[in-house]
């Protein structure tokens, strides 16, 4: 196993299990009340995928922060400053068409970087990959059709999955944003350099939103912030008094 | 037999109210671990039949039922009518020689 900073190595699991975590947060906010009954249960399956692979990463996470702390005490107990998830997964679910979206420009990075991440140098992390990505392969199959049956729809469902696209596209670049940790990962082997990733993606991503005839907006322009937990949107805070109420209420409490 | 419920045919179709634009119904059928049949599991609405099975798949393999998913659109399926069950099903009932209860199977055949 590569040798690598043990403090960077804890920040890069928390910004896996952080972008799993508040994705499979936010989609578990559809239960119940999708648009049709089939999405409504492949919705819960999404998010059941992400939190079984949060608990996973996060677990990881702790064993190599050494200090007791278990994949529920990272999920519950931190408070938003110090997620290190990036600022796409928590922004607000919208219409279904603008979790779809959300969704697929989520699950296409996820996927190059989960396959990347199974040929780690760090067995523990290519085996958590190794699993995930399976999971990874039917999510990003399903978001990209729903992304195309509707961009390519009606008027109306056209309309919103654009509307959709021009507000979430500016968050794509936070994905492929490096820093001192991606640096230090990638020389150890651990993780893939998430530059290299961005040609495959946009081609991936550009042909699915060419079919649903969207068109992606101009600009460069990128928010950034969520995975370094400089500044995250106001959204997180807000979900985190959702998920996190139950522990604060009534701590350490269990089923 | 010409109702869009044509694999329920006992289900009254209303005429009442203009019909909702909804996707298709599909019926489903699972292969399990074990035995090579698909089996009805139930059915469910989907826009076209890649998408039918993507919804079966989320609907009805959650708990590690299947190996394989058949669908078909339900309008496709032709069905017997519950109201003619008298002269399609009762007439075998009498015919106890059709099973094959009547023979001596040798003992080296074994468990059959």
């Amino acid at each position: 196993m590569a040798q690598v900073d043990q403090a960077q190595l804890f920040e890069f699991l928390c910004r896996m299990g952080d972008n799993t975590l508040v994705l499979g947060h936010r989609v578990s906010e559809w239960c119940g009340l999708a648009p049709v009954l089939e999405e409504d249960i492949a919705l819960a399956n999404t998010a059941l995928d992400l939190i079984g692979q949060t608990q996973m990463w996060l677990g990881l996470a702790g064993e190599v922060e050494g200090k007791g702390r278990s994949a529920d005490d990272l999920a519950m107990l931190r408070d938003v400053w110090d997620f290190r998830n990036v600022l796409l997964v928590e922004q607000p679910n919208g219409d279904f068409g603008q979790t779809m979206m959300r969704q697929f420009l989520f699950d296409a990075w996820h996927l190059a970087v989960l396959t990347a991440l199974a040929e780690s140098s760090n067995d523990r992390i290519a085996a958590i990959a190794a699993k995930a990505v399976k999971e990874v392969q039917y999510h990003v199959e399903r978001s990209g059709d729903t992304v195309i049956g509707l961009g390519d729809g009606t008027s109306e469902s056209h309309q919103r999955m654009q509307k959709a696209l021009n507000l979430l596209w500016p968050y794509v670049g936070e994905m492929f944003v490096t820093d001192a940790v991606d640096d230090a990962m990638a020389k150890a082997g651990i993780a893939p350099d998430l530059a290299t990733l961005r040609a495959a993606f946009d081609t991936h991503v550009g042909g699915i939103l060419t079919e649903a005839t969207l068109t992606i907006p101009d600009g460069k322009f990128t928010h950034k912030g969520g995975k370094t937990g400089f500044q995250h949107s106001e959204h997180l805070g807000h979900m985190l008094t959702q998920m996190q109420w139950l522990q604060r209420a009534y701590p350490g409490a269990t089923w | 037999m010409s109702s869009p419920n044509s694999a329920y045919p006992d289900t009254p179709e209303t005429r009442t109210k203009p019909k909702r634009h909804e996707w298709p119904l599909w019926e489903v059928f699972i292969r399990g671990q074990h035995g090579m049949s698909h089996r009805h599991v139930g059915s469910l609405h989907a826009p076209d039949e890649e998408m039918a099975i993507k919804n079966a798949r989320d609907v009805y393999t959650r708990r590690n039922e299947g190996v394989s998913i058949w669908v078909v659109e339900a309008r496709h399926i032709a069905a017997s009518s519950p109201s003619e069950k008298g002269p399609l099903y009762e007439p075998s009932e009498s015919k106890v020689y059709r099973h094959p209860t009547f023979f001596d199977i040798p003992d080296e055949v074994g468990a059959m």
